[in-house]
């Protein structure tokens, strides 16, 4: 596994040396490749820099997720990548070729499906939609609408080929957005949050197709954003953390979650009451926390040094006049190492 | 499962079966709800009744419903070109299609042609019944006199006002709102000279110079719409928002 590892503190130097890292020395074997890669958005009120010098390499054939949080430049990075948006700087190659000036060849060998694609024309009926994007990608007729069967039935839509797609429920509709980007059978698949708002079912759908599409050719590479972790878990390869335009951490699932296994990881369910977690924070021992709140419950997550912290956050629970609901002593999951590393969670990072 | 055997195909290739494509929605699905006997034929019609209306209480000579019957046919052709190619993109756009386009091999060109290709036999299918009805509800009758000038001078108004759409679509996805007022703007002139309100003739111009001026424009829209949708795809890779869905 070759990762290219852009260190941007301490931290993250040592998680760079468990994942394994160096340069790549054989660029026909990756299916994407970033050097430095910037993209600045102006507006005539503010400058942002979305991505800032990303440092990155795909194999062919890896399922390649990119985690973090709304804002964080995922989808810029994707934009890129798919020729939609010029980067401001740096370089970004798919499947050898440049973003830049081989866009037009490009295009033939990408796909992209994005979460909650409302595309195309509501007088058609999925086949015919399918249909017309083929054509798009200058599809034999035939050799399309067999490819667009087979792949309608594999996922359970057969029946539902015929139905005008503004029938479709949101599950049967991403479906179908599945089906239009393998039907092309691009090099490299690029998933914009595939299973945003689907049920659990479809979601699961989708995860094993794109599974056992990669699984029927090993040279098919797929670029996964999403930020629900437990998918990239689940489907990733490797994954690159992303958080305020740059990659915090990049390396297998099992790899960054490794970073916090000498933690000891607590979620503590307390009932509202005063704010607690810049006090928890503040405890010697607790190396991150994050609360959120569900179902009128305050949810905390801290990842404690050793055992010994425990009795401490009890203490200050307890001083704070807050009445613990549940406690719970789990593995760690990638959101825990995400909020190792950057100190927030998630939620707090979109939150601003 | 077939694996697909992956290959480059040719530019001309796709932009040709992308023509076929995108007129299919247009040519084949979009009669297939009954809604645009009313929508694309009744309404108008109900213009050109007014209009007819008018000219029997002016006791004007019957050759005039004739010429308000034209009239609001080609007037469909100027709705069509107006709202569903002008502003067919900013549609796309908003739900995401435009920006499947662009992460494809084709090319805008190709789209355009292919919605205006569509648009022209399925406006042109609506504009035949508004023709027949409209003859026989109001008892026009033609000669046949100058047919073929008749046609050639239509194909011509065809390439014209199409060749505007395409650049319209550009110029609508561009400008946003501020295009939609210029497509209001617009509404009042074309009415004007669409033969609806009078006939054409009465302003004066010689029917040899009224062709040539529309036959000038083809190639002017054509070329401007070119230009629009290079623009287009040039400034939409910079800001990279233009084709992108609305979030």
């Amino acid at each position: 596994m070759k990762v290219f590892f852009h260190a941007l503190s301490p931290t993250l130097e040592s998680l760079s040396a468990v994942s394994g890292s160096h340069p790549s020395s054989n660029s026909s074997r990756l299916a994407v490749e970033t050097r430095r890669l910037t993209r600045v958005y102006k507006t005539r009120r503010e400058t942002t820099t979305a991505l800032h010098d990303v440092d990155l390499e795909v194999e062919q054939g890896e399922l390649f997720g990119v985690l973090g949080p709304n804002g964080a430049g995922k989808t810029t990075l994707i934009k890129i990548l798919v020729t939609l948006l010029l980067p401001t700087s740096g370089e970004a190659f798919v499947d050898s070729l440049d973003v830049v000036r081989d866009y037009k060849r490009l295009r033939n060998r990408i796909a992209m499906v994005s979460g909650g694609e409302q595309a195309g024309y509501g007088v058609l009926k999925v086949r015919e939609q399918l249909w017309m994007f083929s054509q798009f990608y200058g599809m034999d007729s035939k050799a399309a609408r067999r490819r667009i069967d087979e792949l309608l039935d594999r996922l359970g839509l057969a029946e539902a080929g015929n139905k005008e797609i503004t029938s479709l429920s949101s599950g049967m509709r991403q479906k179908m957005n599945l089906v239009r980007g393998l039907m092309t059978d691009p090099r490299v698949l690029f998933l914009d949050e595939p299973t945003v708002a689907l049920d659990v079912g479809a979601a699961r759908d989708v995860r094993s197709e794109v599974q056992r599409w990669m699984a029927e050719d090993p040279t098919r590479t797929v670029i996964l954003t999403t930020h629900y972790m437990q998918e990239a878990d689940e489907l990733c390869d490797r994954v690159a953390i992303v958080n305020r335009g740059r990659i915090v951490a990049e390396g297998a699932p099992r790899t960054l979650k490794a970073s916090v296994d000498e933690d000891v990881i607590v979620d503590l369910q307390l009932d509202p009451g005063t704010p607690l977690l810049d006090r928890l924070r503040a405890i010697e021992g607790v190396g991150a926390a994050s609360v959120r709140e569900e179902d009128g419950v305050d949810r905390f997550s801290l990842l404690l040094a050793d055992d010994a912290v425990l009795p401490r956050v009890m203490t200050t629970v307890e001083g704070a006049g807050r009445r613990v609901s549940g406690l719970v002593r789990r593995q760690p999951t990638l959101e825990d190492a995400f909020v190792k590393l950057v100190g927030r969670s998630m939620t707090e990072e979109e939150a601003g | 499962m077939s694996a697909i055997q992956h290959a480059e195909r040719s530019p001309l290739r796709i932009f040709l079966k992308t023509i076929v494509a995108r007129a299919y929605p247009r040519v084949v699905a979009a009669n297939r709800h009954k809604s645009w006997l009313f929508l694309d034929m009744a309404l108008p019609m109900v213009g050109a009744l007014a209009m007819v209306l008018v000219y029997q209480g002016l006791h004007a000579p019957r050759q005039y419903l004739g010429f308000v019957v034209m009239g609001g046919a080609m007037l469909a052709f100027w709705q069509n070109v107006l709202w569903t190619m002008g502003a067919q993109f900013s549609w796309d756009r908003g739900n995401g299609t435009l920006e499947l386009m662009a992460v494809s091999p084709t090319s805008f060109e190709a789209v355009l042609l292919g919605m205006a290709g569509g648009a022209m036999i399925m406006t042109t299918v609506r504009a035949a019944f508004i023709i027949l009805i409209g003859s026989l509800v109001f008892n026009v009758t033609y000669t046949a006199g100058g047919l073929l000038p008749a046609i050639g001078v239509f194909l011509l108004t065809l390439g014209a006002l199409y060749g505007m759409g395409m650049l319209l679509a550009s110029l609508f996805l561009f400008y946003s709102r501020e295009a939609w007022h210029l497509g209001d703007a617009l509404q009042e002139p074309v009415n004007f000279l669409s033969g609806l309100y009078f006939p054409v003739k009465a302003l004066g111009i010689p029917a040899g110079t009224e062709t040539l001026l529309v036959a000038a424009q083809v190639p002017i829209f054509a070329l401007l719409a070119g230009v629009a949708l290079r623009y287009l795809e040039s400034r939409a890779r910079k800001d990279g928002k233009l084709v992108t869905r609305w979030e």
